[in-house]
């Protein structure tokens, strides 16, 4: 805010500094629980094996369908197999794809965005205008198509939802390079003879990481959601692998009588795709120039 | 002080505020005394970041709320706290005794509304006019601002409107419920030099006209010196010298003062490089103790690890150095 | 930039949409693991069975003259025939589409009428209980695996508390309004039939809500956003020294601003609605193009996902481009010097 003299220019995104992503963590619980949740889904990603009191896939035709007890706190599905077990070994499945979906598109967006706006000229009008054409289309409908054609799996589900993101973060990193391309500091540090690879690393990659680590975080969730949803209409994971959205596809012809069937792997990606967001959001509202040093 | 005076529009005294930020407080205001009379003109000075627009803001409870507080000193604003002010009757207050010109006129007015919407509106707001008395008088303010065709002005989006024109219709605005006091935050700063001589002119012959007081807020000493009958000089959240303009050009008494006059280019000899005060403003996050100009004057001496007070040095003439206060009391 | 000057850009831009569309579904058609033709003749078709499938579909002849048969088919408005319903596809899109526009317009209706004042509240009340509330609401909604909402709303009002229809658009037992523009709501009111209209309404509730619930975030959060950004702005400060009240502020100065920016959102939520129907429908026997096209990925009917994805593609497109004209017209900025 212009408080007096000279109105503040519009600043750069602040880089993500230890000191100040903590004053503004600590002011923002919502944010500590995304953190929370997105820490305790990489712990159970990790250590499900030891986490999980039965292994995933056991059957156990005694206890089919069994509810909530201490023995299975998530209760059982149609061929007795421990929901609790299910849920944790999901979260590989899940949020693993998830994570999976994100770098990739990230990785190759990122470059892509970077060497677009660095190189300029034709090369990146034409990657540009390409880009335009598929941001124009509605990128979950073209997932659901390409996972259609290349055949129901959790690994076609992934690559196909990842190619859909591609676009997204090629415009954000192009936007990111051109805007600090013509930043004073960065035209400074060119008349003073800086190499491209030098303003690269030391004043282009340090500013524009933040927002697309930003925009990653929040992507997460939104790609949970997806993977679990393509996984629900069948074209994700299949049975018997355990993953949330296929649990809650399976779990849908009891959903009348045994409620617990659905509602812990549906409460599973709710949860952990909230965390995400919070975290994301918090992460966004951290780095808002316009909240500068506050 | 001049407390005195009845008809004391603004008045503050002792004035500290500091804002929250991560890396702790900021002291921006570190004891403002400063006071505004009746028809008067003030001139407020200072570089940027001394807490020139600042102190002007609280005094109208401008300033974002909640990260700006107030931890010593007072406001008096027409007899009345404007801290414990309700909502509604700040409302009053705002536009119909105290209004306040920006610095910015590029975006001080609504690009999706007309321009006679928005001086109308204010109109109505304070005065009991219907709507083409209104736009009447709306009309004629422009008219006052040497606005030509003030019909055709009042049709337009402010896009459509040079910084220049719009900052005359938002002093227009400022003067149409013929407040007693008008905030004039740097009027002219983002503007072309060519205009500025107009507009600064256009608010004193309104102000003169109709018997307003405008406090005046400028890093400019030309400007201010041109314009007003008294002077603040602040200095990083204090007032390092007041008094009437005449006196205070004549004979500056704070080594701040005169340091900004002599980078005047007006007032220094021809083929002369003009003067740099050396330095920079004092860390307000963690000021150092005692007069917080010391590092930057050439004048410093041991004395000056204490804070000097803004002491009386002549009828109507406060200083806060101490130099100068020996002086006084030698005298 | 001039308003004729845009829209002309954008009619390019359109151009090479439709064809990236084009290009887009021919090359996932051609994706397809394995032989189309054996696809469609089935597992045990004997070799010339196959060989004959193959001619039929053009499939013996060079990619490119194939690609130029599938736009020429395309632009003819031939969109296949579905190998399920064996019905021409966009017979089946057309009867299933206004289903899906009237689930979608009602949960769009639904989500902006919560979710801009909720949204205008949270800048109003910054950091306030409101904001908190609202923002955990609206991460929420974007947070809500849709399918799974849905069966939890219907197991909470259709099975435990039995308030209100948990599937289809009306009543079993009250026959559906003659088919006029196909949505039942319009429908019902030309045939006078108001059963049939209370019926429909009353289907429509849980669906549309469970679909809103998710643009609900996205819209909360967006006005909040740039509601706060308007009222940071110089105009906002100026209306507050010169006394206006704080209802003619936000109303007349910031939420106008503010919307102007939001409004672009429209046409992307319409992406994501259109994507939430998919689920909607499967979770409420909604029988609409979201059914449709479950139905057809289950049984690999590959004419009809493609149909559906280019008229999903094409709907977005001109939404969009409707939508970002009217952002035009509604800033003067534009609007007079166009």
């Amino acid at each position: 805010m212009a408080v007096d003299g000279i109105a503040a220019p519009r600043r750069a995104a602040p880089r993500l500094g230890i000191g100040r992503l903590w004053y503004r963590v600590k002011g923002s619980p919502l944010t500590l629980i995304g953190a929370a949740i997105g820490l305790l889904v990489l712990i159970v990603i990790i250590a499900a094996p030891v986490l999980a009191p039965y292994p995933p896939d056991k059957i156990s035709l005694s206890a089919r369908l069994a509810a909530p007890s201490l023995q299975h706190f998530f209760g059982t599905d149609e061929v007795g197999r421990d929901l609790f077990s299910r849920v944790l070994f999901g979260a590989r499945a899940s949020c693993g794809i998830a994570f999976a979906i994100v770098i990739i598109s990230t990785v190759i967006g990122s470059i892509v965005g970077c060497l677009s706006g660095v190189i300029g000229g034709v090369v990146d009008t034409a990657i540009m205008r390409l880009m335009d054409v598929f941001l124009a289309l509605p990128a979950l409908i073209l997932a659901m198509a390409l996972a259609a054609a290349l055949g129901p799996s959790l690994f076609n589900a992934m690559l196909a939802v990842a190619v859909v993101r591609v676009p997204a973060y090629v415009r954000l990193a192009r936007g990111q390079t051109l805007s600090l391309r013509n930043r004073t500091y960065v035209k400074a540090s060119r008349s003073f003879g800086a190499s491209p690879g030098y303003l690269l690393r030391w004043h282009i990659l340090p500013n524009a990481l933040s927002p697309i680590i930003v925009q990653a975080t929040l992507d997460l969730g939104g790609t949970i959601l997806t993977a679990a949803a393509l996984s629900f209409i069948g074209l994700g994971a299949q049975p018997p692998t355990s993953e949330w959205g296929s649990m809650v596809s399976s779990g849908r012809n009891y959903f009348l009588d045994q409620w617990w069937y659905v509602t812990f792997p549906g409460l599973a990606i709710l949860v952990s795709a909230m965390g995400f967001n919070l975290l994301g959001d918090g992460l966004r509202d951290m780095l808002d120039p316009r909240l500068g040093g506050r | 002080m001049t407390a005195a005076d009845g008809d004391s529009l603004l008045e503050i005294s002792d004035l500290s505020l500091e804002f929250r930020t991560y890396r702790g407080p900021i002291k921006a205001l570190n004891g403002v005394s400063l006071n505004v009379r009746a028809g008067e003109i003030v001139g407020v000075v200072g570089e940027s970041g001394c807490g020139k627009s600042v102190t002007m803001m609280a005094a109208t409870r401008l300033l974002p709320e909640g990260s700006a507080r107030i931890t010593g000193g007072g406001i008096r604003l027409f007899g009345s706290d404007p801290m414990k002010l309700s909502e509604r009757d700040l409302q009053h207050v705002r536009g119909r005794l105290v209004s306040t010109i920006f610095q910015e006129p590029m975006n001080a007015l609504n690009p999706t509304r007309r321009i006679g919407e928005q001086v109308i509106e204010v109109i109505r707001r304070h005065q009991r006019l219907d709507k083409s008395a209104a736009a009447g008088k709306a009309a004629s303010l422009l008219r006052d601002m040497l606005i030509s065709e003030p019909e055709r002005i009042m049709q337009s989006y402010p896009f459509e409107l040079s910084g220049g024109m719009r900052q005359r219709v938002l002093i227009a605005m400022a003067f149409s419920c013929e407040p007693k006091l008008i905030i004039a935050d740097e009027p002219t700063t983002a503007l072309d030099v060519t205009v500025q001589a107009l507009i600064l002119s256009l608010i004193k012959q309104k102000a003169r006209s109709t018997g307003t007081a405008v406090v005046f807020i400028s890093h400019d000493m030309a400007v201010v010196s041109q314009l007003c009958d008294r002077l603040y000089v602040l200095y990083a959240g204090r007032v390092a010298e007041a008094g009437t303009t005449a006196s205070v050009l004549a004979a500056p008494a704070h080594p701040y003062t005169r340091a900004l006059i002599r980078c005047l280019p007006g007032l220094a000899p021809p083929k002369q490089l003009l003067e740099q005060i050396p330095g920079t403003l004092p860390d307000l996050l963690d000021p150092p103790a005692g007069c917080l100009f010391r590092a930057r004057c050439r004048e410093a001496n041991e004395r000056c690890v204490a804070v000097p007070p803004l002491a009386a040095i002549e009828p109507a003439r406060r200083a806060a150095c101490w130099r100068r206060i020996e002086e006084t009391q030698a005298a | 930039m001039s308003l004729i000057s845009t829209i002309l850009r954008r009619l390019v831009l359109l151009v090479f949409v439709v064809a990236g569309v084009a290009v887009v579904t021919f090359t996932i058609s051609h994706l397809i693991p394995g032989d189309p033709a054996q696809l469609i003749a089935g597992d045990k078709a004997s070799a010339q069975t196959l060989a004959h499938v193959r001619q039929e579909l053009g499939l013996d002849k060079p990619v490119t003259q194939q690609f130029g048969i599938y736009v020429k088919q395309l632009l003819s408005g031939d969109l296949g025939q579905s190998l399920r319903t064996r019905r021409p596809v966009l017979g089946d899109i057309a009867l299933f589409l206004p289903a899906t526009l009237e689930l979608g317009i009602a949960a769009l209706i639904m989500s902006i009428m919560i979710g801009v004042p909720l949204g205008v509240l949270s800048a109003i009340y910054k950091d306030g209980p409101i904001d908190q509330a609202a923002r955990v609401v609206s991460v929420a909604g974007i947070s809500m695996p849709v399918f799974w909402f849905g069966l939890a709303l219907i197991l909470l009002f259709y099975v435990k508390i039995p308030i209100l229809p948990g599937s289809g658009r009306i009543t079993l037992g009250i026959a559906a309004p003659p088919r006029f523009t196909g949505f039942f709501l319009v429908d019902s009111l030309v045939a006078g039939d108001m059963k049939a209209f209370w019926s429909s309404l009353y289907h429509l509730i849980l669906p549309a809500f469970v679909l809103a619930f998710a643009n609900l975030g996205i819209i909360t959060r967006q006005i909040r956003a740039s509601m706060l950004d308007v009222l940071q702005e110089d105009y906002v400060r100026t209306a507050r020294a010169n006394g206006l009240s704080r209802p003619a502020i936000i109303l007349r100065h910031a939420l106008p601003n503010a919307l102007i920016p939001s409004v672009t959102l429209l046409g992307l939520a319409f992406g994501d609605l259109l994507y939430g129907a998919v689920l909607t429908e499967t979770i409420f026997a909604w029988p609409g193009m979201g059914s449709y096209v479950v139905s057809s990925i289950q049984t690999l009917d590959f004419p009809a996902i493609m149909g559906f994805t280019i008229v999903a593609s094409l709907g977005y497109v001109l939404i969009n481009l409707a939508v970002d004209l009217t952002y035009m017209v509604l800033d003067p900025q534009i609007r007079e010097l166009g």
